[in-house]
């Protein structure tokens, strides 16, 4: 009982907001809603999904998903309908533009320079050590020979 | 050399504090519309008050004349400051037009009758409908609407004296002089 208990608080998800009157019959488009329910920022809590929010501007704006799946839209067609209105803030996914291209661009700008600061640091360590002189080499010959003569 | 890579996150930490500082300064509420430039979205209400002109945006759109659009509920605290200002606007001829957005019919009806009505036409859009074709992410929320039905200005949030006067007359003054020209 007590092992059952773990494993359905590790399956347990966020349940979103969605009402029961909201859903669609169709099982299919009803996935469909959800997933793409989970694409779109609620404008009024910015932080959260309008599959999480239950705000009522967020639960307008999954009824419009769902509305505009049973009348035929794709996908794309929903998000641009929301996009249009608005703007890219609603998509969680920006398009790539001239304005989102630091955004998308830019974990992969940082990480090419640390690798190269990394690169380059590792090469000054190498050029840094210098071979050892005669002196120093008949310096270890010596210590060498007193360790191997105990 | 080494010294100045030394300071280098001093200088990140530096730079980062400036932009979470400038940030802190931003209201993260006002977003830009997606609809600046565009032409009104359309929409038909009907009027708040039974007898009164309807709002439809063909009428905004084709009268010639600037205006605002102020997006409003009986349930916005916000709106209740602001709508003073509104009133002085619309004593001083600029015309407002008004949408009852997500509210009882009833509620905004009492809401204008306890207050000065400074709208030529209140729409009720009781389903909220109107409002997101319009983008509206809260109330209030004005557009200006120039001589042409475009779409010209979002300000999220009431009107005040200062925001009037830095934000919204210096368009509206150059729209009306666009309008007459």
């Amino acid at each position: 009982m007590k092992k059952l208990l773990i494993l359905a608080a590790m399956l347990a998800f966020p349940a979103g907001a969605v009402e029961p009157g909201e859903q669609l019959a169709d099982p299919a488009l009803e996935a469909r809603a959800r997933a793409l329910s989970s694409e779109l920022r609620c404008v009024q809590c910015q932080n959260q999904t309008i599959d999480e929010s239950s705000a009522p501007l967020a639960r307008d704006l999954r009824v419009i998903v769902r509305e505009r799946l049973a009348a035929g839209d794709s996908d794309e067609q929903v998000l641009a309908f929301v996009q249009a209105r608005y703007g890219d803030f609603v998509l969680l996914k920006p398009p790539l533009s001239a304005e989102t291209a630091f955004l998308w661009a830019g974990p992969f700008i940082i990480l090419a320079g640390a690798g190269l600061w990394l690169a380059t640091r590792k090469r000054r360590d190498t050029d840094t050590l210098a071979p050892l002189s005669a002196e120093e080499e008949a310096r270890i010959e010596a210590l060498l020979g007193a360790i191997r003569k105990d | 050399m080494k010294r100045a890579f030394f300071l280098l996150p001093l200088a990140l930490l530096f730079g980062l504090l400036l932009v979470f500082g400038l940030g802190l300064g931003r209201d993260p509420k006002d977003l830009p519309s997606a609809l600046i430039g565009q032409p009104l979205p359309s929409f038909d209400l009907p009027a708040l008050e039974a007898g009164q002109p309807n709002l439809a945006s063909r009428a905004l759109a084709t009268d010639g004349e600037p205006k605002l659009v102020n997006v409003f509920a009986s349930w916005c605290t916000s709106c209740r400051a602001e709508h003073p200002k509104l009133v002085q606007l619309a004593r001083e001829g600029v015309p407002i037009y008004g949408i009852d957005w997500k509210d009882e019919p009833a509620a905004g009806r009492k809401y204008l009758a306890e207050r000065a009505n400074p709208f030529r036409a209140v729409g009720s859009d009781a389903s909220g409908r109107a409002g997101i074709e319009l983008g509206v992410t809260g109330t209030p929320e004005t557009f200006i609407i120039d001589g042409k039905g475009v779409i010209r200005m979002r300000h999220s949030g009431p009107i005040d004296d200062e925001v009037w006067a830095i934000k919204l007359a210096p368009l509206f003054a150059q729209l009306q002089a666009e309008a007459k020209a």
